[in-house]
């Protein structure tokens, strides 16, 4: 491979052929400040910030989309360069709001960074934000246009990316818009509230419905018994916003945090991971031993199931019927637990911690009030939580581990790596096998549906009988598998779907600025949580048998049909 | 004795220019019955003797971006003509596409035949509806009469032309934004690299010139690229059209050698033929609203790119548009912003942001509440456009103002102390 | 909801691009034209967006991104006038408040009887008559008071019978 040999800032660098100068620079420590670019979006070169000067060209190039040449002599310091890109910041700012001390992303704004890392201490144009209006008419993401730059990030995660385009660019020239059609709220378009977008953002024009003012007001009321359950993703994502390591596993540390916010008990949705596996395996073996619908699909995911409400509906009889594990835990908290504890359901108040801002829209779907009251009262995603802490002056690092509660705190390995693209499909094939074959499976790993790899394909033997399943990570990819499915070309008995690259690990909630560098730190740490775990499969934990044996009495009865499983509509 | 050397306008306005028959009888397509004996090589090598600069604005030797697309081994390759022509002042492919279509028809086949492509484009503004009407019309009659289409003049050479519209945005003008133009898309300018020579039209190698580019061709061809190259300067081969504008008592198009003055355009009785009203002349802004603006001493330079350069000057798309001394520079830059900021993309910071900023910097000049310190950030922001916007349309979008800047400076001075020498701002927010 | 009108030109038109995205400026242009009030509304917007297979949002951007287009009705004849730099110089705004007189509204607006819309335009190219402006295809210069008031007479006799 040729090798490129040139010189930034007097450091000599060597580096293959058609290495950007940002990948260079970076290479000898050399950290050329970013705004538009994004790692795995396509190079957009429009914010101007990467400005450097190369020898010999009259005009200053972006780094981020400049491939390095034989002999280049680069400089990315120098009085010039550096009064270049404070003027395109100038520029920026002199249209931004300057609420920074009351904005959602106050001390974790890459505007606001790059301001203070560039020294801006004046802007000499008059300063004049837009007035536009703000979309907050659904659940789930506030979209700010006032606070846009225009980067066109969150565009390349809706188009390109998961290939919804909600959103796109529109107009031209100072009225250029990060808009829907005909600006119409999001609620009114095909936005799944997959959350990508916010999740990208550089600054707060997209952010999550901020739901913890409510989870305040019930854990200080003193009538409402107040649990919360956490998502398996949120412990391996939660760090970040206490900046230790991309990855880190914060379980109980996460749950001992949640114990001083004074929530009444700190269970796992985890749990109720384990119990869809058991709901979801079963449905599954029926609908292959009675000819029904096949293949089955996942339906845990909220941003798919809205896809397919909105764009698929012909796909609607695929979907398993099983509730997500958030819902089935909210049924089961306000019935099982409740009874156990001896409190009445309208006394109970669900909370979730989940990496997801579609959550919120399952939450509120009016359906989910099996249990008599509303199954899950308020999603939080892991951004939200880890506000309160702030607010709570929680040192979250400081914290000593604490264990989840009892009956509905207990799961299994095959529960975490839900979280992880790939993880429901070999949670739910653990326990398949064995109710299938009868025999123990001892090797419980199935590594042909893990991974980043868009849609992953893996042939199971179960007792003889082949059976073929895949795995969709991405929109994108999920509409591919839908288009295979429409023209008859499908032979999957069960095919998982995460609306989010990488699955929920890397949700729209999660903390801000999800790269696959931290999808993979994140699904390592996942499938360290299950490779730890004592108990790997779903139907071995000791709390689903009780739940069984004492409440719901057998998978797909009646209990079960009533409290945890639902209809779709097309809409 | 005429200064004009008409040899690519030459049949404009003298036949039908619907008219095949009358194309081929004023010795229409001679030179692709000429070009189709020869190969590839040879006549690149005549366009490259020809000295001839890209007619659009940019100005790229039109021989070398052919060399570089024929060493490109990637098919298919798309030929594409812009026509665009938005530049403020700017009326001569127009001239051309509504007077001798064939010509650029013919200029374009050439083109096509040299890269063995076998579909052209031509991109046509979409404010120029009768244009694309007549040059729809003379695609078709082309085809009917085997010099488009199938087996051309009874060869192998297969070619067709299609004619797109645009829909109204002049930085379609820029070759990457024209071809996502026709891809459907807004005409927002790609990253470079690639370059649309390797990843143009579809991502396909891709040839872009000009609609005049493309008239010179057939001459080219049938003549020799040394004699085009002779009619012009050392710098400069072959004539230019260029479009006399604003306050000029002739406002028309005219073919010139280059080497011709700046002053000739201006005052010949066959050219602009001075300045009306009994006024006199204040500025002339050349090559576009994205060119330089020049003041009476420098009317004696010499139309070419080399001579021009070195006054800071360009030929640009040849655009003469003159001003007289009613007019004030402030206003008349007011003027030139908005233009920018009606057509910027929008999507680099430094052209969607610096042309309002540049304007609103501007507004203070006219109405009295300006600064020195104005001065300096109008110049810095210029200096930030010039070197870190996107594309050509914010590098260049305030050329007019760095040369009325060095011109014209005094003029800014007095409307710091409220005075306007034209009489044009009331320095009550509005003019007079 | 479309009524099926619209839905016949709209599939038409769409009909004779092949359904192509690439041809998404064309479909619009013939859209817009087609609609008797030059502009594309919502609904054609949805129905291309089904039919070419694309987000209606990258029609959107199409639809506001270039200056021919408008999502908004507009008047039967579209008065563009020319205010870049060599119509300025030859007094252009003065025709702009000729023609606010004359139609007695302002630029941006459109006419009562729904007849005329009142709009800037960047160069059309008709620097040689400048100050010039445009009606669809059609071009008029070196405009004075009599100049607009026939022209502006000719279109509401009809005598004009086609935009373009």
């Amino acid at each position: 491979m040729g090798m490129i040999n040139l010189v930034i800032d007097n450091i000599n660098v060597s580096v293959p052929k058609g290495t950007t100068i940002l990948q260079a620079a970076k290479k000898v420590g050399i950290k050329i400040p970013t705004l538009c670019y994004f790692p795995d979006q396509a190079v957009k070169g429009s914010c101007r910030i990467c400005v450097v000067e190369v020898k010999g060209s009259r005009k200053l190039v972006t780094a981020c989309s400049t491939p390095v040449g034989e002999g280049m002599e680069v400089v990315t310091n120098s009085i010039s360069v550096r009064d270049e890109r404070k003027a395109v910041l100038e520029l920026m700012l002199a249209k931004h709001p300057q609420d920074c001390l009351n904005c959602v992303r106050n001390g974790n704004c890459e505007l606001q960074t790059l301001a203070e890392e560039m020294n801006v201490r004046s802007i000499p144009y008059k300063v004049e934000p837009k007035d536009l209006p703000i979309d907050d008419t659904n659940p789930c993401i506030v979209r700010d246009p006032n606070k846009c730059i225009q980067c066109g990030r969150c565009v390349a995660a809706c188009q390109d990316i998961q290939n919804i385009g909600a959103i796109n660019t529109s107009f031209r020239s100072g009225d250029l818009k990060i808009t829907t059609a005909f600006d119409k709220p999001l609620i009114d378009t095909n936005c799944i509230f997959c959350g990508q977008c916010s999740n990208v953002c550089p600054v707060g024009a997209i952010y999550e419905k901020d739901d913890t003012a409510k989870v305040w007001n019930a854990i200080e009321n003193p009538d409402l018994h107040v649990v919360v359950q956490t998502a398996p993703a949120t412990r391996v994502a939660i760090e970040d916003e206490f900046n230790l390591e991309h990855g880190t596993i914060a379980t109980g540390k996460m749950v001992a945090a949640l114990k001083r916010l004074g929530f009444n008990k700190v269970f796992d949705t985890n749990f109720s991971a384990d119990l869809t596996i058991i709901e979801e395996g079963n449905e599954l073996l029926d609908r292959i031993n009675n000819n029904k619908t096949l293949p089955m699909m996942t339906s845990c995911c909220p941003g798919w199931i809205n896809f397919t409400e909105k764009m698929y509906p012909e796909i609607l009889p695929h979907l398993s019927t099983c509730k997500s594990p958030q819902q089935m835990f909210g049924a089961v908290a306000k019935t099982y637990y409740a009874e156990k504890a001896g409190i009445t359901a309208d006394k109970m108040f669900v909370v979730s911690i989940m990496p997801c801002t579609a959550k919120k829209y399952e939450c509120a779907r009016p359906e989910m009030n099996d249990s008599g009251a509303r199954d899950v009262d308020v999603v939080l995603t892991t951004r939200e939580l880890a506000r309160m802490i702030k607010e709570a002056n929680i040192d979250f690092e400081s914290l000593a581990e604490a264990e989840y509660d009892s009956p509905l705190g207990k799961s299994t390995g095959a529960a975490v790596i839900f979280g992880a693209t790939g993880g429901v499909m070999e949670a739910a094939l653990r326990t398949v096998y064995e109710v299938v074959t009868g025999k123990t499976l001892d090797n419980v790993e199935f590594k042909d549906v893990r991974g980043l790899e868009g849609i992953k394909e893996a042939e199971v033997d179960l007792a003889g009988t082949k059976v073929k399943v895949a795995v969709a990570n991405g929109i994108k990819n999920a509409r591919i598998v839908c288009e295979k499915i429409k023209e008859g070309k499908c032979d999957y008995a069960f095919i998982e779907v995460m609306a989010c690259p990488g699955g929920c690990i890397s949700g729209g909630g999660q903390p801000f600025g999800t790269t696959n560098e931290i999808r993979e730190a994140r699904i390592k740490s996942t499938y360290q949580i299950d490779e730890d775990s004592p108990i790997r499969k779903s139907h071995e934990n000791p709390e689903i048998k009780e739940i069984y044996k004492e409440f719901l009495k057998k998978p797909l009865g009646e209990k079960s049909h009533h409290l945890l499983h639902t209809t779709y509509t097309a809409r | 004795m005429s200064k004009q050397v008409k040899i690519i306008s030459a049949r404009c306005g003298n036949i039908r220019p619907d008219s095949i028959e009358d194309y081929v009888n004023a010795g229409g397509y001679t030179s692709l019955e000429k070009a189709l004996k020869m190969n590839s090589a040879d006549i690149i090598e005549e366009v490259k003797k020809s000295n001839l600069m890209g007619r659009g604005g940019a100005a790229y030797p039109t021989g070398k971006k052919w060399e570089q697309l024929f060493r490109i081994k990637n098919d298919p390759k798309y030929i594409v003509c812009n026509a665009d022509e938005g530049e403020p002042g700017t009326f001569k492919d127009q001239l051309l596409l509504n007077q001798d279509p064939f010509e650029v028809i013919e200029g374009m086949t050439i083109a096509g035949f040299v890269f063995n492509s076998h579909d052209g484009y031509i991109y046509i503004r979409g404010e120029y509806g009768v244009s694309q009407k007549i040059m729809k019309n003379a695609v078709e009659t082309a085809k009917r009469t085997g010099y488009l289409g199938n087996n051309i003049l009874g060869t192998n050479f297969s070619y067709d032309i299609h004619v797109v519209s645009g829909a109204g945005a002049y930085v379609c003008g820029e070759n990457s934004a024209l071809l996502n133009s026709i891809e459907g898309k807004p005409g927002r300018p790609r990253i470079k690299p690639p370059h649309l020579a390797e990843f143009g039209l579809f991502l396909k190698p891709t040839l872009v010139n000009n609609v005049e580019s493309y008239a010179c061709i057939p001459y080219i061809v049938e003549n020799g690229g040394d004699k085009f190259s002779k009619l012009g300067t050392e710098s400069s081969g072959g004539t230019k059209l260029v479009c006399t504008s604003g306050n000029v008592n002739n406002k028309d198009v005219f073919e010139v050698p280059f080497g011709i003055t700046l002053r000739e355009l201006i005052y010949d009785k066959e050219f602009g033929n001075g300045i009306p009203n009994g006024r006199k002349l204040k500025m002339v802004h050349i090559g576009g609203q994205s060119g330089s603006c020049f003041p009476e001493e420098l009317l004696d330079t010499k139309l070419c790119y080399k001579e021009l350069k070195s006054k800071g000057l360009s030929v640009g798309s040849g655009a003469l548009v003159v001003i007289d001394d009613s007019h004030c520079i402030i206003d008349y830059l007011l003027c030139v912003s908005e233009f920018f900021i009606q057509e910027s993309c929008g999507k680099c910071t430094p052209c969607r942001e610096g042309n309002q900023q540049i304007h609103a910097l501007l507004s203070k000049f006219a109405d009295g509440t300006a600064v020195n310190e104005d001065l300096n950030t109008m110049m810095r922001l210029s200096k930030l456009m010039k070197t870190g916007s996107f594309c050509g349309l914010g590098q260049t979008a305030t050329a007019a103002l760095d040369s009325c800047l060095k011109y014209f400076r005094n003029e800014f001075e007095e409307h710091m102390d409220k005075k306007c020498r034209a009489g044009v701002c009331d320095f009550k927010g509005g003019v007079k | 909801m479309p009524n099926l009108h619209e839905l016949e030109y709209v599939n038409d038109i769409i009909k004779k691009y092949n359904q192509s995205p690439k041809e998404l400026i064309a479909i619009l242009l013939e859209v817009q034209e087609a609609s008797g009030k030059n502009y594309v509304s919502e609904e054609c917007a949805d129905i291309i967006a089904k039919e070419l297979n694309i987000p209606v949002s990258v029609v959107f951007d199409d639809l506001t991104f270039y200056a021919m287009f408008s999502t908004k009705p507009r008047g039967k004849y579209v008065i563009e006038l020319c205010k870049s730099a060599a119509c300025y110089v030859n007094d252009s705004k003065k025709v702009v408040k000729l023609f606010e007189e004359a139609l007695g509204i302002k630029m941006g607006q459109t006419t009562e009887d729904g007849l005329f819309t009142l709009q800037y335009t960047e160069c059309i190219g008709a620097c040689k008559v400048s100050p010039a402006m445009k009606i669809g295809d059609r071009v008029y210069g070196n405009l004075d008071k009599q100049k607009i008031d026939d022209i502006l007479n000719s279109y509401r006799e009809g005598l004009i019978c086609q935009n373009k």
